[in-house]
Order: C-alpha cells, then sequence, then structure tokens
C-alpha cells in the first residue's frame, strides 16, 4: 500500500511485483523443458533410428522395439523388476506400517529409535549395497558366521545362486526403505484424532480392532504416496543391483535400469537402448498419471 | 615457457619464409584410463618423451568401468565436435570412428617410421581404416595364460598340465587333496576369457577366427562349439561356489595364497603376483591354456588419433604416434604394464621370463598364423556382438543350459545383434 501512493514509480514496482514469480521461475522451467522433456523427445526420437555408437537422426521405424521384446535378457529383467518392485513395496509397507504402530505406543526413547529406523536411509544406495554384498556372501558374512558358531550344514547362498539372486536386492532394499515408509506412517498416525480413539475405546473396542478397523482405513492416502515413491524407487534401481549383484551370476538380476545402461553405453547399441528407457518412462507413466488425475481432482473438488 | 614461444614463432616464420614444413609445439589431449599405480607411471614417461621435444601433455584421464566412462565422456566431446588429439580406444571399435569420419590420417608418420615392417600384419590391420594407419598400437597382452601355484601340485601330486585330459585328472587330484582346483572370477568378460581360450584349444585358429571373429552362424552353432560348451561347464565343477561375482585379482591372490592351484587369466594377473613379491618359474608357474600353446590370443591397447585443424597440434599428434612405437617407449612401458612390445625385434634382455615367453610366441604365432585377436578384450566383433556372445555364455554357465543349446542361442544371439 504504502508503495502505491508514490506516485510514478509506483507502476514499475507493481509490475515488477507481478513479474516477479515468473521471472524467477524461469530458469527452473527452462532448465525443465530442455533437460526433462527436450530429453524425453530426443529419447523416443533415438529409439526409432538405428543409432549405434554415436546418434543417428534418420527414423527406421520400430526395429529396436521388435529385437527388444524378441531379447531373452530384456524379459528377465522385466520379470526381474516385477518381482523386485512386487516384493519391495510390499515389505517396505508391511515393516514400515507395523514398527510405526510399534513406535506409537508412546514409548521411551523413541526420538532416538526412530532415527535408528531412519538411518538407513541416510546411506546411498552403493553403501547399502556393498555392506550386504559381505553380508551374503557365502564364504565371508552371514553363512560363514553361522557354520562357525557350530550349525555345519546351514545354506544361505542367495547372492551366488541365479535363481534367488534378486531376492538379495529385495532384502538389501527393504532394509534401507522401510525407515522411511515408518517415518510416513508414523506421521499419519500421528494425525488422526485422539477423540476418534478415546471414542472408540469407550465403545470397548480392543487396541488391534482399532488399528484395523479405524486407524489403518484413515491412512489411505499415506499408503497411497508411499506405494508411489516406492514403486518408482523400484523402477529406477540401478545402484543398488550394480553393487550388490552386479546384475549376476550371469544376467539373472539384470533390472531395466542395468540392462540400459549395459546396452547403450557399454555395447554402442544406443537405439536399442533407448527403446529399453522409453519402456521403463512408460511403465513409470502408467503409475504417474492415475497418481496425478486423483491428485488433480481432489483439487477441483476442493 | 617463453622460449617455448620464441622457438615456435620462429619455427612459423621458417615456415612460412621457406616454404618448409618444420615442426611446431603443439599440445596433445589424451583421453584414456590408464590411472592404476603401474599404468599411470606408464603413462608418464610418453608425457616425458613428448615434453622433451617441446610439446605439451594435457591429460584427460577418465578412471572406472574398464573404459566405459571415458567412452561416454568420448562420445559426448565427438558430438559435441570438440575430440581429443588421442583416445585409447581399441580393436573393431577403431573402425565404427572411422565411419564417423573424424579420424586423422598417419600415412605420412607410419611410412617414415616404418610401421608396416615393425608390426605384425594381423595387428596392423587391426590400425588401418581402409588401407590407411588412424591409430597407433601400444603394448600385447596374451590371454590364454594359465597361472599355477606349484605348491598346490606337489601336495596334491598333481602333473601340470598340457592337454585338455590332463587338466581333468590335475583337477580331480587337487580338489581330492582339499584345495580348490581352478580360482574363477565370476564376471561375464572373465568367463568369456577362459572360454575364448577353450574355444581356440578345441577348434583350432581357423575355426576361431570363423567363429569369434567372423562371427559365422555356421561355426557358432557347430559341434566344435558345443564341445567348447561342454569343457567350460566341465571347469565349472573345480571351482568354489562363491566365485560370482568375483574380481579377477581376488582370484589371482587365491592362487598366491595357496588356496588354489590355478587360474585362467591374460598376463596382468603377473602384475598381481610380482606385487606380491614373487618369482616366476619359483613361486608360481605360467603357462599356455591347455591345448593352446601353439595359439596366441592376442589384445592391444591402442591410441585412435582425432583430426586436428591447428598445425601445432598436428605436428605434436605426430610426435606422439611415433614416440608411441620407438623402442625406448616400447620398452619402459611394457616392463611397468606388465605386458609386450608391440613393436617387432626387441631385446629381449630387461623383459622377465614370462614375458620373454611371451615374445617368442608372438613371432612365432605371427608366423604360423596362430596369432589370433581375443574375442573378450574387444579385438575381434563389435561390442554388439561381443555383448551377445557374452550374454549367451554367462547365462550358460550360470544356468543349467545343455551345451548343444547354448551353441543353437549363441548363433541366434549374434544375429540379432547384427
Amino acid at each position: 500500500m504504502p508503495l502505491r501512493a508514490r506516485g510514478t514509480g509506483v507502476g514499475l514496482a507493481d509490475r515488477l511485483q507481478a513479474y516477479l514469480p515468473r521471472i524467477v521461475l524461469s530458469p527452473t522451467i527452462a532448465a525443465a523443458a530442455v533437460f526433462i522433456y527436450g530429453f524425453i523427445l530426443w529419447t523416443i526420437w533415438i529409439s526409432m533410428t538405428n543409432s549405434g555408437l554415436l546418434p543417428r537422426y534418420e527414423l527406421a521405424g520400430f526395429v529396436q522395439y521388435v529385437k527388444l521384446f524378441a531379447s531373452d535378457r530384456w524379459w528377465v529383467a522385466s520379470r526381474n523388476l516385477a518381482v523386485f518392485g512386487g516384493l519391495f513395496v510390499t515389505f517396505c509397507i508391511i515393516f514400515g506400517l507395523l514398527l510405526a504402530i510399534l513406535l506409537d505406543q508412546r514409548i521411551r526413547v523413541e526420538g532416538a529409535l526412530r532415527t535408528l529406523y531412519l538411518y538407513p536411509m541416510a546411506l546411498s544406495f552403493i553403501v547399502t549395497g556393498t555392506a550386504w554384498r559381505w553380508i551374503l556372501n557365502p564364504g565371508l558374512g552371514l553363512e560363514r558366521l553361522v557354520r562357525q558358531a557350530g550349525l555345519e550344514s546351514f545354506t544361505f547362498d542367495w547372492l551366488v545362486n541365479s535363481k534367488m539372486s534378486i531376492y538379495t536386492v529385495v532384502i538389501a532394499g527393504v532394509w534401507q526403505s522401510t525407515g522411511f515408509v515408518m517415518a510416513l506412517f508414523l506421521a499419519g498416525l500421528r494425525s488422526i484424532d485422539d477423540a476418534v480413539i478415546r471414542a472408540a475405546q469407550v465403545d470397548g473396542a480392543s487396541l488391534p480392532r482399532i488399528y484395523a478397523r479405524i486407524i489403518v482405513p484413515t491412512m489411505r492416502p499415506v499408503f497411497f504416496s508411499a506405494v508411489i515413491i516406492l514403486t518408482h524407487i523400484a523402477i529406477k534401481s540401478f545402484d543398488l543391483v550394480m553393487v550388490l549383484t552386479g546384475g549376476g551370476p550371469g544376467y539373472s538380476s539384470d533390472l531395466p535400469a542395468t540392462f540400459m545402461y549395459t546396452f547403450a553405453f557399454t555395447r554402442n547399441r544406443l537405439g536399442f537402448g533407448a527403446a529399453s528407457a522409453v519402456m521403463m518412462f512408460m511403465a513409470v507413466m502408467a503409475i504417474i498419471i492415475p497418481y496425478l488425475y486423483s491428485e488433480l481432482r481432489v483439487r477441483r473438488d476442493g | 615457457m617463453r622460449r617455448n614461444v620464441v622457438v615456435s614463432v620462429l619455427a612459423l616464420a621458417l615456415t612460412v619464409f621457406m616454404g618448409v614444413s618444420v615442426a611446431a609445439a603443439g599440445e596433445v589431449e589424451v583421453l584414456h584410463w590408464w590411472t592404476s599405480g603401474g599404468e599411470a607411471r606408464s603413462v608418464a614417461v610418453l608425457k616425458d618423451l613428448l615434453e622433451k621435444e617441446g610439446h605439451t601433455w594435457k591429460d584427460f584421464a577418465v578412471a572406472g568401468g574398464g573404459g566405459d566412462t571415458a567412452m561416454t565422456v568420448l562420445r559426448s566431446r565427438a558430438v559435441a565436435g570438440n575430440p581429443p588429439t588421442a583416445a585409447q580406444v581399441k580393436g573393431p571399435q577403431i573402425q565404427q570412428w572411422g565411419d564417423e569420419g573424424v579420424l586423422a590420417d598417419l600415412s605420412g608418420v607410419a611410412k617414415a617410421e616404418k610401421w608396416d615392417e615393425i608390426l605384425p600384419k594381423v595387428v596392423a590391420d587391426v590400425m588401418k581404416y581402409k588401407g590407411k594407419y588412424v591409430a597407433v598400437p601400444v603394448n600385447v597382452h596374451r590371454i590364454n595364460w594359465m597361472w599355477v601355484n606349484p605348491e598346490v601340485f606337489r601336495k596334491a601330486g598333481a602333473k601340470v598340465p598340457n592337454t585338455w585330459a590332463e587338466f581333468e585328472e590335475a583337477a580331480g587330484k587337487i580338489r581330492a587333496a582339499g584345495f580348490i582346483p581352478v580360482a574363477f572370477g565370476g564376471q561375464d568378460w572373465q568367463e568369456s576369457t577362459v572360454f575364448e581360450s577353450i574355444v581356440i584349444g578345441v577348434g583350432g585358429a581357423d575355426f576361431y577366427r570363423k567363429a569369434m571373429v567372423q562371427a559365422d552362424p555356421a561355426a557358432l552353432s557347430s559341434p566344435t562349439m558345443v564341445k567348447a560348451f561342454e569343457r567350460l561347464r566341465s571347469i565349472k565343477k573345480y571351482t568354489d561356489k562363491n566365485a560370482p561375482g568375483r574380481d579377477w585379482n581376488l582370484a589371482t591372490a587365491m592362487v598366491i595364497k595357496g588356496e588354489a592351484g590355478m587360474q585362467f587369466m591374460g598376463d596382468w594377473a603377473k602384475g598381481e603376483f610380482t606385487a606380491a613379491g614373487k618369482t616366476p618359474g619359483v613361486d608360481y608357474l605360467a603357462l599356455p591354456f591347455p591345448e593352446t600353446s601353439e595359439y596366441f590370443l592376442f589384445n592391444v591397447d591402442s591410441f585412435i588419433m582425432f583430426k586436428q585443424k591447428d598445425k601445432g597440434a598436428r605436428d605434436a599428434q605426430d610426435a606422439m604416434a611415433r614416440l608411441i612405437l620407438q623402442p625406448k617407449f616400447q620398452e619402459v612401458f611394457n616392463i611397468n604394464k606388465g605386458s609386450i612390445p608391440v613393436r617387432l625385434g626387441m631385446a629381449r634382455g630387461p623383459f622377465d621370463e614370462p614375458a620373454q615367453r611371451s615374445m617368442s610366441d608372438f613371432v612365432a604365432t605371427a608366423a604360423s598364423g596362430g596369432l589370433v585377436p581375443s574375442m573378450a578384450h574387444e579385438m575381434a566383433v563389435f561390442p554388439e556382438i561381443r555383448g551377445a556372445i557374452f550374454d549367451v555364455v554367462t547365462n550358460f554357465y550360470n544356468s543349467d543350459m545343455s551345451p548343444a543349446e547354448a551353441a543353437k542361442k549363441l548363433a541366434a544371439e549374434v544375429k540379432a545383434a547384427r
């Protein structure tokens, strides 16, 4: 208001103020337009060409996709993603919710415990992967430890077993991300009105029943966010697999992200790698679009 | 520094006035991934030699990923139209870069320095694009080696094997004595390194060239290939179960420590023995892979040279190409790196015993036709085909696929990757 009283300077300052958000945001928007959307389009274009060592721009149709769907390794990678994604999301939510409920019992040193559980999240997947590679190595970690303790017949060789190696990735991933999911649920639990719970207690409901019937159902939005976040962590998983199993034994624990890297960057098959990247993008879109749709619809209602 | 400038100005003036080509001082920017101890020392030698001639060396070392990272950087520089002077690129990839039309023609240096005479033809052919030199070879590694701990063999009462039957017998005895017969690293390139040695042992050099160099589908799915897969499978029972994912140097350490009897690995494994203070012929033996003594699977590192606009840079580039193949650099570099000189006719004296043997075999196999490029080490086929072979071999080794099925799959996957 005082600005407006100062005559000619007012128009400029006002206009500046009106444009300021746009000016401040424009570099970000430009960067996003080029480096995200621009490169998405570029990748889609490259995936329709015969690019090898260097990008070529003459369109060649869907040849790379035809090859991709005929590739055994791509299907191994896709199946692994389904196994890893499904188990990773499920176990993270189960353990996260369980931990959150236990922590929610107004126990002592809750702060310390919460930090402890959340701590793996502060680690990079590289560290997690390296640590678990040592723990799960039959000749070095768990198996050796138990055998030395006297249980000679104990076997835990998932890491070097091509049928089981993908499950070791699940173990390490769940260990890393459970704490984060717990924090999400804990926040959700704390936001529930105590009055509701007390009313249920007055009605004589047992604690498990209160959780199962009242508290967990009211946390639907938290479940939703957790699933979305975990799913996209699963789809873009790269470093964890690289460090933990290196995609092996053989290529039995390959994921689409490691598949894409291998073909585009170490085998001079840019077009083929781009095609697999586009397929991953489609998978992410299949999850994100319904999410965005529901978000935007809620906003309109409100 | 100032004197350099004066010299180059003078040189430039001379060039202009006399119309004679005089070497101008220039800069070479060299992309490589020789960053570990011995390798870095080896590169420093080249840098010193170049600087003595008045040129400057701009190091562009990209560590990690066995060169994958470096290739990604090189690709983006080339796409941006700003490639370095030279880059560590080898094998058929030289042809792929040649197709892009960005490589310099080194015919002048090659003729003056008589490269055609000092290099074996098989190696020279790899360095040429359409008959002209575009790359300079630096060193030679032999792939088909077997590293033996004689102490383990003695304790097990086993004889060092020359043939496959002897290998099976020795491995059986070593296992019975409670040692691990074969120290094995379960990574795809290591599996394929062993596999290609088996292939040349089973099929000979002509078959190897058909299968692993020309990637001929008939050879890839032939009964000979099935036999090679059978042998690869039979090695597996002589390895320990922690092999998957193990790095090659950890496998070498198992032989050094006497936990395992032998390892199949290229001659870079020697560096590990040397670093552990072991003496060749006493603490360890280096022998050709069973049934491959008359063959030499080679891995030659090389630098490709990119076209330069600036005269100074061109001269520096030529100087670098010339210096790399001169005896002085060849000797110092290869002793440091553990490889052997690519230049023929070098003095053997300064090299150790396994290197001397390798040098004799290099000359002998170059004459007999037993000198063939390694598939696993990017010397024989394009990376996409090599990748397809790797996939089948590693998938076969780590599953219960039958050898016949693997051979069939090999032909199919290679065809799909073309």
